[in-house]
């Protein structure tokens, strides 16, 4: 039965050689992806190159397509998983801050990772940033994780909040990846001209 | 004409001219569907799915630790990190190094190994590097207000159709988009 950490102890060597392997594939994908390159990874805010959008979308559409079959071929318990609690206005406001971020760093903390392998020196910098932010966040703001938690609403799915089962929504997310596949597609070639030349 | 625009040409060898030519990215579809069976895998086998900013959280930690043990046990944020004085045996970090060598194996087969920087043609190296610095502590600061980023809430929550994590990745895109036409000179 899956996840396998509910029927396994996994020790802490084989927890993090696991977590080892498993980035391998998270890394590889990431850079095959062309996203330790930042000129790539923004070029999706400029509407030339909607490569973020088309891979993370089919990324979660496969997990979700996956977790639906497996958990109704009985092989996994979806409630064995962990769900972050949801906080509408915690996830709103970090959304906005952390995009203007993105955009203006040019990576977000996993592809900086892959871009730093692969040489980039912008993304050493966006790190440093990082590593500076999480550090002022954790010494001058501590308080904000007490905000947080006071108004969570706790777990909750979309399948929870509306009753329509997660194959249903799975079905609605792959029906709209090809519409909107369809779509970046022609944005694509509506705004090829602001790809830079050289 | 439109083909050879849009999408998948490589970007990687623009300034590393004299070098050999940078294969192509591989379909963004594909290589979607690649992400995605190891975002189910991690799911199956940890019950977490994949993440990142834990990683820079706890290289934080154990940074501080080296100053003060006494001030890392004292701060809220800090200490959730700690792992009882081995603050980089964390699992997330181990990701991330997973993930720096399956990256350089991927762009070293690729050919895109390059010492450069990632800029707009109209920008100079050292504002790029101080932009990506500045990014870099926004996107910190943001993700841990939303509680992660696009590897732990926007993909691992979102695959679950969690709620909060869908909001964050449309507060994502808004706030890139919004901002998009006032720093457009850092990238076209």
């Amino acid at each position: 039965m899956l996840p396998l950490s509910s029927t396994i102890e996994f020790s802490t060597t084989a927890s993090l050689a696991l977590a080892l392997v498993l980035g391998l594939g998270f890394g590889f994908s990431l850079e095959r992806a062309g996203f330790g390159s930042a000129r790539k990874l923004t070029a999706v805010f400029y509407l030339w190159d909607m490569a973020v959008v088309k891979v993370m979308f089919t990324a979660i559409v496969t997990a979700m397509v996956g977790l639906f079959v497996l958990s109704s071929a009985g092989l996994m318990d979806l409630s064995e998983l962990y769900l972050e609690p949801t906080n509408l206005a915690a996830q709103g406001l970090g959304g906005l801050i952390f995009g203007a971020g993105f955009l203006v760093g040019g990576y977000c903390p996993g592809t900086a990772i892959s871009a730093i392998a692969t040489g980039r020196k912008d993304a050493m910098a966006f790190a440093g940033g990082m590593l500076a932010g999480v550090t002022a966040f954790a010494e001058f703001t501590p308080g904000i994780d007490a905000w947080i938690k006071a108004g969570s609403l706790g777990e909750m799915t979309l399948p929870s909040l509306t009753g329509i089962g997660m194959g249903w929504w799975a079905l609605a997310f792959v029906a709209f990846l090809i519409f909107a596949g369809w779509g970046m597609g022609r944005l694509e070639q509506r705004f090829a001209h602001l790809r830079p030349q050289g | 004409m439109s083909h050879t625009l849009s999408a998948h040409r490589n970007l990687a060898p623009a300034r590393a001219s004299g070098q050999v030519k940078a294969l192509p990215y591989w379909n963004p579809y594909a290589v979607g569907f690649l992400l995605g069976l190891v975002l189910l895998a991690t799911y199956a086998v940890t019950a977490r799915g994949l993440g990142a900013t834990a990683a820079f959280a706890a290289v934080s930690s154990w940074l501080v630790g080296l100053g003060s043990v006494a001030h890392v046990e004292a701060n809220a944020v800090h200490v959730r990190y700690w792992n009882e004085g081995a603050p980089l045996l964390n699992w997330t970090l181990f990701l991330l190094a997973g993930s720096a060598i399956g990256a350089f194996l991927s762009g070293w087969q690729g050919r895109r190994l390059s010492f450069t920087v990632e800029r707009g043609p109209r920008i100079s190296d050292n504002t790029r590097l101080m932009l990506a610095f500045f990014g870099g502590f926004v996107a910190a600061f943001g993700a841990k207000i939303a509680k992660g980023c696009t590897s732990g809430q926007a993909l691992t929550g979102g695959s679950m159709l969690n709620v909060g994590s869908l909001v964050f990745m449309l507060a994502v895109f808004a706030g890139a988009y919004g901002l998009a036409y006032f720093v457009r000179k850092e990238w076209l």
